[in-house]
Parts: structure tokens; sequence; C-alpha cells
């Protein structure tokens, strides 16, 4: 009889053994594998791929870059999602709800159809944005942000912005009302209760956000391939062009596993130091 | 004029008053009780004198100052809460000395009085503890450690005792009673429990649908109500020929008003009956002394003071 769980757990362990343990494998083994223009994929164990990708710059120049998007992303998120999901916290409905709908609206909508929304709005010296921007005043000269980090980083925190939202509002939920009346009786003021009271416990939350909108941001395939076009190449983009492009899938898979562990060992790190740092605060 | 003033307070929520025209003086270093059912305005009262509720009209002057021309946070008022509000990111010595930091107080001193009043709670050997780690009745501790610490001219308690198990209830009246009298600080306590409200006061305010119905000691309260909902809130009342008599009051006699007990209960220090007379069914409550009593169905006389 007691093995009566284990067995029902096969068919679900059986599915995720196929469907992703066995891939991830066959990629890793991909990348110890010898690639040539004209003899194509030999499966022998070398290290050139790796070799290639650790020695080489361009491919540093190319990680430094992903994670430099996804760092300045994921900081941008934090910054505006965190004091999003505070005011729309304090909002009152109907105006929670109307507003908590057009922030996570963009969700509903394909990640194609938006970034496609994004290239329109900066395409060009006369592109949308950048008429606002000097309309206003801002700038004098058009901003290239067509095919450079600054219109990824934008477009992508745009569309990553909905998590960071969710997580720090989820946390927002767990906090006592009568705790920021609390620190206002003992004589804090607005600004103080903010960055004493509210912030302190909503930072689990927005370090979980931080984690999920980095991942995506570093893995992120449609809005640098599209805003960043082919010559700004972050991990992804770069592992599709060597897989479909030159057709090298070694070299591509060697990238594609180097991303995977790069983000593995971020968020392994940022989760740990959220259980350290908060766990007996936060039970 | 008292220290404290509220002169025809009045919160309005649409159509409907939650506090009506409410008028209390309160001495210096007197406990007040405001007792009453949910709703009855004592808890927006409380949140009014606390700022976070601004009153429709009325006043309230403190040391004849107007308080409500201070803001919230420049009132210098202690309050617990009912849920303690507690910061959980904050050790206990940092949540009791926040009202120190914000009001400027240097290191070294704010660390003496943080010491001081812990060790007058009770928690002197928890300073490095987390809100979490503690027990319900010692959060409240925490609790009123930091509302005390910033010496306040007010201390405003909502509920405080509530969220603890009866036992410890009992233990925490008897330890606040204590704390206050030794402070001396001015207390306003908000309650539905008029057991509580009667231990810890000096005088106690029955609330009632946004009005005082009664204001005084709490033994005048309950000796002499000023209205029927005030003798009901205040424990059990009969009503018997038109006059309300309290069920402690009523004994097992000779002669009187005949009955017969419907029910008997054994509550441990008394035994609690009701009895059916020609009037009514009266409850009374006799002491018990360890001697005989009469058991269902037995018919009795009974008497109190002021019937013959």
């Amino acid at each position: 009889m007691k093995a009566a769980p284990y067995l029902l757990c096969v068919p679900a362990l059986v599915l995720f053994a196929g469907v992703v343990i066995v891939p991830l494998a066959m990629t890793v083994l991909l990348s110890f594998h010898d690639w040539g223009q004209y003899k194509g994929i030999e499966p022998v164990f070398i290290l050139k791929n790796w070799q290639e990708v650790l020695g080489d710059s361009y491919f540093h120049e190319m990680f430094a870059r992903t994670f430099r998007i996804a760092f300045f992303v994921t900081l941008l998120a934090a910054l505006f999602g965190a004091p999003e999901a505070y005011i729309l916290n304090r909002m009152r409905s109907p105006w929670r709800g109307i507003f908590l709908l057009v922030i996570l609206g963009p969700l509903l909508i394909s990640v194609v159809a938006r970034t496609l929304g994004w290239a329109l709005l900066f395409g060009g010296n006369s592109g949308l944005v950048n008429k606002a921007l000097m309309g206003m005043g801002l700038i004098s000269a058009p901003l290239p942000f067509m095919f450079t980090e600054i219109g990824v980083v934008v477009a992508l925190t745009h569309v990553l912005m909905p998590y960071m939202v969710l997580a720090v509002w989820a946390s927002l939920q767990r906090l006592d009302p009568q705790v920021e009346n609390a620190a206002v009786a003992l004589g804090a003021g607005p600004f103080t209760v903010l960055r004493r009271i509210v912030l302190p416990q909503v930072m689990p939350g927005i370090l979980s956000g931080a984690v999920i909108v980095y991942a995506l941001a570093a893995s992120a395939f449609a809005t640098p391939a599209i805003i960043g076009g082919r010559r700004l190449k972050v991990a992804s983009t770069l592992a599709y062009d060597e897989f479909l492009n030159t057709l090298n899938w070694p070299l591509g898979a060697a990238v594609a596993v180097l991303l995977l562990l790069a983000l593995i060992a971020v968020i392994w790190g940022a989760n740990r130091l959220v259980e350290r740092r908060y766990a007996q605060v936060f039970a | 004029m008292a220290f404290l003033e509220l002169e025809r307070l009045t919160k309005s929520f649409g159509a409907h008053n939650a506090v009506d025209g409410l008028t209390l003086g309160v001495e210096k270093g007197e406990f007040v009780a405001l007792l009453g059912p949910s709703g009855c305005g004592k808890t927006t009262t409380l949140q009014m004198i606390a700022g976070f509720v601004e009153p429709t009209s009325g006043a309230i002057r403190l040391g004849g100052k107007d308080l409500l021309a201070i803001k919230p946070a420049r009132r210098g008022l202690g309050i617990v809460f009912q849920s303690y509000a507690l910061f959980p990111h904050m050790t206990v010595a940092e949540n009791v000395g926040f009202g120190l930091e914000m009001q400027g107080v240097a290191a070294a001193e704010r660390r003496t009085r943080v010491g001081e009043t812990l060790e007058l709670v009770g928690l002197g050997a928890f300073t490095t503890r987390f809100p979490r780690q503690m027990s319900g009745g010692q959060q409240q501790r925490v609790a009123l450690a930091r509302a005390l610490v910033i010496r306040p001219q007010i201390l405003l308690l909502d509920e405080p005792l509530s969220n603890l198990d009866a036992k410890l209830r009992e233990g925490m009246q008897i330890e606040l009673r204590q704390i206050q009298r030794t402070v001396g600080t001015t207390t306003i306590l908000v309650t539905h429990d008029q057991a509580e409200a009667m231990a810890l006061s000096d005088r106690i305010v029955v609330m009632n649908q946004g009005k005082a119905e009664q204001i005084g000691p709490p033994h005048e309260a309950y000796e002499r109500p000023a209205t029927p909902f005030v003798a009901n809130f205040l424990g059990k009342t009969n009503l018997v020929n038109g006059a309300t008599v309290r069920p402690e009051r009523i004994s097992f006699a000779a002669s009187g008003l005949a009955g017969t007990v419907r029910t008997r209960i054994f509550q441990g220090n008394h035994w609690l009956y009701q009895v059916d007379t020609a009037s009514s069914l009266v409850t009374v409550i006799r002491q018990n002394t360890g001697e005989a009593m009469p058991g269902e169905g037995d018919a009795v006389h009974l008497a109190w003071e002021g019937r013959a």
C-alpha cells in the first residue's frame, strides 16, 4: 500500500522528465558536440564551444549586455512598480479595479503586438515618443530608441511591469493598516512612514518581483529581437540565430545553457538573501 | 476646566451619526472607559482624539488648546491598537524606541528610557526579540511600552485586551491598572467588555448609538443606571413589578414573592437560578457558601431590599 502515493506520481514525473529533463539534458550534451560548416554536427565530446563562449570577447559583450538590460529593467520596474502598487492599494473602488485592469491589461495582449506598438512609437526621428519629448522641451534632438539598449529597456520594462506590481501588491495586502497609523501617532511624517515602516515590510515582495522580472528580462526574446534588431544581440536572440541561421546548434546550445546557469545562480542567490534577511521577521 | 474636553463632538457618515453630540471632560490622571456595544461610536471617538478621523462638528481641547488644529503626528498621544500594530521588521527595542527617535531623543537617552519602560511592563530581557517570536500577551506589553515611552499626554487604549484569552486578560487588567497608577497618565479605554471597563476605570461612559447614556463611576452606574440600556448593558437585571433588581440582590426567604425554581445552574463560585413567579421569570444569583440550596421544581419565596 505504501507504494501507492509513488505510483500515483509516476504519470506526472514521466511527463516532467519527458518535456523538461530530457530536452534539457540533450541541450547540455549538444553543447559539447562539434560542428563544421560542411560536416554538420558531430557527436563527439569536446570543449570547443565552451572555450569560445567563455573566451571570446564578442560573447562577453553580449552576455554583459543581456544582464545589463535585465538589471536596468528590474531597477525601473521596481522604481515605478512598487509605488504604483502602493497607490493602487490605497485607491477606493471603483478606481482600484479600473487601474488594476489598466496595469494588467498588457498581459492580455501578445508580446509581439505590444512590442511592435513600441516600435511604432519609437520609430525614426519623427516617432511619437521623440516628438512628445521635444514638444515638452525635455530634449533638443531626437534620441535614438530603435536598435539601442535604451529602447529595449523601455519596452521590456513596460512588458514586465505587471509582474512587479502584482508581487508588491500581494505583500501590501498582508500589511496591517493600523501599523501606519501607529507610526503616525508616534510622530512619523508621511515620508518617514513610507521609508521606515512600509518599504521594509514590502521589501520581500519587491525582491520576489525583481527575481521574476530579472529572469524574464534576461531570457526575453520577442522584445530584443524587434526593438534591438539584428545588430543588438542578447543571449536569447543569439542562441536563436545560432540555431536557425548559422545552424551551429552546439554553439547555440552552449549559449542557452550558460544563460540558464547564470539565471539559476541569480535566482538562488536572491532567494538566499530574502530567506536570511527576512526569515525571523516574516514567518 | 477639564484636562481633555470633548464638546458636542459629532461624526456623520452620510445620514448616520456615528458619534452624536458627545460632551465629556476628562481630568488629568483619570482613567475613563468608553463602553458600549459594537457600532456605538466609541472607536470613532477614540480615532477623532487620535486624529485618524476628522469630526463633522464639535471641538476637542487638550489642556485648553484646540487639538483638532494639530496634526496627528504632533499630538503626542500614546495609542495601543487592538491588533497591537507592532512594526514586524523591528526588534522590541527598536519598536519601543521609534517614538523617541521621531522626537529626536539622543541614542544614549533613548536606550535608557526604552530599558526603563520595558522593565515597567516586565519585558526587560526581550529587547532583541522580533514581535513574531513573542506571545500575544508579550506583544501587548510591547505595544503598551511603545505608547508609554514617549510620555504621552494621553494614553488611548483601543480594545487592548480583546485578543487575549480570558485568564491572561484578567492578569493584564490588574497589571494595566497598576502601570497606569504608577505613571499617572490620563487614559481613555475603549471596550465592549463591561467587566473590563468596571475593573479598570475611575469613570465609565456608557455609549449607545453615538450618545453617552450615562457618565459616572462604575459602581454608581451599576447601582443606579440612568437608563434601561445602561442597566442591561452593565450586567443582568430583572424587571419585577416595574422595578429593576440585580439578580445578586435577591435572596430566598421564608416570605416574599412566591415562585417555583425552573432551572438551577452551578457556576463554581455561585448558583444561577431562574424562578417562575406570578409577574415574570426572575433571574437569581446566590453565592456558593456550601449550604444546601433549593433544587429545580422547589417552591421558593424571593425577597430583596426595598421590598417587604
